[in-house]
């Protein structure tokens, strides 16, 4: 085994901390030593967004941060989108309008689609395919997924009116 | 009654492309097919299904086969 | 979304409606576990070594080194796996495509594999195995491996279906003709006659879930496997036979399921997992890499086709002559005859031939991908019917219609058609708005059709009343697209109670009878009429207890939404009995109440789709965008319309990705070079607008409710209607898919130097 460091981090809201190898990926330790199996892999490289976290905010692929650049950080996965038991907009949405169908690139999508919606509330069909270009459906042809965001957005904004 | 065959089952019945058998179910044509050309039962075995009034039968060999019936022995395709 | 009920006589409730799926919550929260998702105490890790070449002979495996590592626990090779499959040939292949026996057979073919405590030391064990390689002479072109120069990958090949069977062998494994009428006869009618010839290139399932399984074998022999299949009952017959293992002692359980489109039909390296967890006596978890998934599962076949057409000025298709050429991978394959039963079928034409070559290759073992063959065989044929439509001057929609395989017409695989849809759908093409959106410069709209056969299938199911009254489903086909919905509102539909009274879970091996593979588009075709039956079983019980409870003869009770009541003037102070009040009771009344039914689903209706598509290409760039997407296609019932428009929409993404983009690149070396999501390249979200969806229903007559299934069909037109659109952009035709920028460019560039019809690629 290569040599672990201990790191210390925030993920959706808990401390946590865990022994890593230096060598290993932050969705593998996310995955393996937090038990966040809800991220998921689908490369390994930074191609499909099926990892998609965001660490202090800004999303990335968990596949290309190594678990130890995760200390001191803040990590949402999508674990941490439900609020007090109640769905977020997005995942609602994404039920509704049947924005997966094996749902495996979904928890990656609603982070992406999260991030995007905290940055640009009202965004339009070619900015929210362009922000969700870095993740892959195979499924879906991405149709119901784009309907899906563009109705949450559509809530949140009534909310926040 | 006449039974068709295409492709490569055609070739395991000698090059016969229609045959005269007589049978009550798939069980029976198949049966009787095999008996008359014994290299048609490692097409059998690959898998067949037969097409009975353009209805395709892939597993059920209970099937009755009435009696002037379009009857086809084709391959058994699975899919995606 | 336009939704034509015209044609189905039934009335439904629940059926038709669009209700959130049951597994819903669990997929949006990432709670839902997937064939990665699961582990178990004391479980290893394991690593598959694969070969680098494309062809190579294995002198030596020394694998001392990595079993000396601390923290290994088992290492193995073919040896581990002795060969118990008695002369089954395609348990054979598949044992050997698991793991190379004394051969690599293509890149990325498993030599060994290791389980170790972790990740980590896997990884460095697979470094210490020592592999002495032979590398020999390889082809991975289907054009080159038919040729008489060759290198033969197997000296057990003889090609079939050719008389007198050939005494040596070679890479062809096998010759089909299918075909009716006079086709010589039909071409001397013909006013004109158009030959081409068209090339596909090896696509790859592309779902986002790598392969993976968790398994764990007991000294006693008993074993269990959680994996991420279509096929948990097919994957325990093959691991146990492979392993020599009873199936009853197999557990498979489906995990949630990221993808399959049939690359999740056949195994890869379970029986790798398995052997290895026998050996260490540990539990072992195998997940695939990505470069993994590329190099070594089955993609789709590559082909080489040529195309015939005679047509009269009237429009009316004389004869018409398919050769088509597809490789299978490493191993025989049956891709080539289904190109050839499927080619032809939107069609009714009475003289009619297609030859299919299946041949092998140094590549992965081919599998099913969506409607596997149908695709790379209408690529042919929808862009032969736009060039002859011109020919005779012609629209290319009425050359269809006029030619349209209606009820009655015989299929190229030799039956009468029942009654399809391909007309209606043709003429839906033809009224829908989408067909009169102007086009401006560099743009073009292209049309083609689609046609594949669906199957049905050994299926059963469970169906439990619990004595509140809510109901349990247990089913054996996998939820890969929310079927899990479709079967609730069936069963809901059919008991007459509320869709969300009913739970549907999808079992494993050891809960329930043997299911088949959920392929070819079977899903909600066989568990919906298992299903249906089930419910139909669970009724006469609950009107047996009705009856109880009411003190009349069973005759006298009948079921109408949901509740029993007693007919009859005697009877019309008895009370009504709901279902809730029936399973409350169930424990005076004899018992458990359920219903199940074991069906074999024969009678699976046709699937036919006609999609209009608009492109953009740009002249400097050679990029082709696709601006506006229609897919029409008969459905027979839809269950869940929802579902039905998202496997339209996925199987026209796929069919749109392999049209422009998706393709395996094979180096000299004959190893691939681009296993990856970055250089495979399949559509994101921003190369893609929305796609609209019509949806037919013509009832297959062969099913209660008149299901067909819907999964594949439509990944079959996508290639020509892009080619078609692009043709009608530029005045050039493509005949090689992808039709990726550079072919476009070069192709444009060809056209520009000679001003004529160019071929490209
Ligand atoms: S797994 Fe990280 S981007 Fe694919
Ligand atoms: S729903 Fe399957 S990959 Fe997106």
């Amino acid at each position: 085994m290569s040599e672990a460091v201990l790191v210390s981090t925030t993920v959706n809201g808990d401390v946590v901390e865990f022994a890593c190898p230096t060598d290993e990926v932050l969705l593998d330790s996310l995955r393996d030593r937090v038990g966040l199996t809800g991220v998921k892999e689908g490369c390994g490289t930074g191609d499909c967004g099926a990892c998609s976290i965001t660490l202090d905010g800004q999303l990335v692929c968990s596949c290309l941060v190594l678990g130890v650049e995760a200390d001191g950080r803040d990590i949402t996965t999508v674990e941490g989108l439900t609020e007090d038991g109640e769905l977020h907009p997005l995942q609602q949405k994404f039920i509704d309008h049947a924005a997966l169908q094996c749902g495996v690139c979904t928890p990656g999508f609603l982070v992406a689609a999260k991030a995007l919606l905290d940055r640009n509330p009202n965004p339009t069909e070619t900015e929210i395919r362009y922000a969700l270009a870095g993740n892959l459906c195979r499924c879906t042809g991405y149709d119901k997924i784009v309907r899906a965001v563009q109705a949450s957005a559509k809530e949140l904004n009534k909310a926040r009116r | 009654m006449q039974v068709s065959l295409n492709g490569a089952l055609r070739s395991a019945a000698d090059g016969n492309g229609s045959v005269d058998v007589d049978a009550a179910t798939i069980r029976e044509l198949i049966t009787k097919l095999v008996d008359r050309f014994p290299k048609l039962s490692a097409e059998v075995d690959k898998g067949v299904a037969v097409a009975i009034d353009g209805v395709v039968y892939r597993d059920d060999w209970t099937v009755r086969i009435p009696d002037d019936a379009e009857v086809f022995l084709m391959p058994r395709i699975a899919g995606g | 979304m336009p939704h034509d009920n015209s044609y189905t006589g039934q009335e439904f409730k629940v059926v038709g409606n669009r209700f959130a799926r049951p597994d819903g919550v669990d997929k949006v929260t990432g709670r839902a576990r997937y064939g990665a998702d699961a582990s178990a105490p004391g479980q290893l890790v394991a690593r598959v070594l694969r070969s680098p070449h494309a062809h190579a002979k294995i002198t030596k495996i020394d694998t001392a080194k990595a079993e000396r590592l601390s923290g290994v626990k088992a290492v193995i090779t073919s040896d581990d796996l002795p060969d118990l499959t008695g002369g089954d040939r395609g348990m054979a292949d598949i044992l050997e495509n698991c793991m190379a026996r004394g051969r690599a057979l293509y890149d990325g073919h498993a030599v060994a594999a290791v389980a170790a405590v972790d990740e980590q030391t896997a990884r460095k064990a697979l470094k210490l195995i020592k592999v002495t390689y032979e590398v020999l002479p390889h082809v991975t072109d289907v054009d080159e491996a038919m040729k008489p120069e060759a290198p033969v990958i197997h000296d057990w090949v003889f090609t079939g279906g050719v008389n007198p069977q050939p005494t040596k062998p070679c890479n062809v494994a096998n010759r089909t003709e299918m075909g009716h009428g006079d086709v010589d006869a039909g071409f001397a009618q013909a006013d004109v006659v158009i030959e081409r010839s068209y090339k596909t290139e090896q696509t790859h399932q592309g779902y986002i879930e790598p392969h993976a399984c968790l398994a764990s074998v007991n000294s006693d022999g008993s074993a269990e496997m959680w994996v991420t299949t279509q096929g948990p009952f097919s994957y325990r017959t093959v691991c146990a036979s492979l392993l020599g293992m009873d199936l009853a002692k197999l557990k498979v359980t489906s995990s949630e399921i990221g993808g399959g489109f049939g690359g999740k039909t056949h195994v890869w390296a379970e029986p790798l997992a398995l052997a290895l967890s026998r050996k260490a006596n540990r539990p072992v978890k195998l997940v695939m890499t990505r470069d993994e998934v590329f190099r070594a599962t089955g993609p789709t076949a590559s082909t080489s086709i040529d195309v015939k057409v005679g047509a009269k000025k009237n429009g009316e298709i004389t004869a018409a002559e398919l050769e088509l050429r597809y490789q299978g991978g490493a191993f025989p394959g049956i891709w080539g005859m289904l190109g050839c039963m499927t080619g032809f079928a939107c069609y009714d034409i009475a003289n009619q031939r297609s030859v299919g070559w299946d041949v092998i290759v140094n590549r992965p073992k081919v599998a099913a991908y969506r409607a596997p063959s149908a695709p790379m065989a209408a690529y042919a044929v929808e862009s032969i019917m736009d060039v002859v439509a011109e020919e005779i001057g012609m629209d290319p929609v009425d050359f269809r219609l006029k030619n349209v395989a209606k009820e009655g017409a015989q299929a190229p695989y030799g039956p009468i058609y029942g009654p399809i849809g391909i007309e209606s759908a043709l003429n839906a093409v033809k009224e829908n708005p989408h067909m009169k959106v102007k086009l401006k410069k560099n743009q073009g709209r292209g049309v083609a059709c689609g046609f594949w056969f669906n199957i049905g299938g050994q299926t059963c199911v469970d169906l439990n009343i619990g004595t509140d009254g809510s109901v349990n489903l247990a089913v054996g086909t996998v939820d890969v697209g929310g079927a899990r919905s479709s079967m609730g509102m069936i069963a809901a539909e059919e008991l007459g109670i509320d869709y969300e009274d009913v739970k549907v879970h999808v079992a494993d091996t050891a809960s329930l009878g043997h299911n088949d593979t959920t392929e070819g588009s079977r899903g909600t075709f066989s568990s919906g009429m298992a299903t249906i039956f089930a419910a139909r079983d669970a009724i006469e019980v609950l009107k047996e207890r009705a009856a109880q409870m009411l003190d009349v003869p069973k005759e006298s009770i009948q079921w109408e939404n949901g509740t029993a009541s007693a007919t009859g003037a005697e009877n019309s102070n008895l009370p009504t009995l709901t279902l809730k009040e029936i399973a409350a009771k169930s424990h005076n009344t004899g018992g458990p109440i359920a219903g199940h039914n074991e069906v074999t689903a024969d009678g699976a209706g046709m699937g036919f789709a006609a999609h209009i598509c608009d492109v953009e290409v740009d002249p400097e760039t050679g990029l082709t965008k696709i601006l506006k997407y229609t897919v029409v296609q008969d459905a027979g019932k839809a269950i869940h319309p929802d579902y039905v428009e998202g496997q339209f929409q996925g199987a026209a993404a796929q069919g749109i990705g392999w049209a422009l983009n998706e393709e395996y690149v094979y180096g000299e070396d004959g190893r691939l070079q681009n296993p990856g999501f970055l250089d495979y390249r399949i559509p994101v979200c921003s190369d893609l607008p929305f796609i609209d969806t019509m949806i037919l229903e013509i009832p297959n007559p062969n099913h209660p409710y008149g299901i067909r299934g819907v999964g594949e069909t439509s990944i079959v037109p996508p290639l020509g209607a892009v080619g078609n659109a692009i043709a009608n952009a530029t005045g050039v035709r493509m005949n090689h898919a992808p039709m990726s920028p550079i072919r476009v460019l070069e192709a444009l560039d060809r056209a520009g130097v000679s001003g004529d019809q160019v071929s490209a690629g």
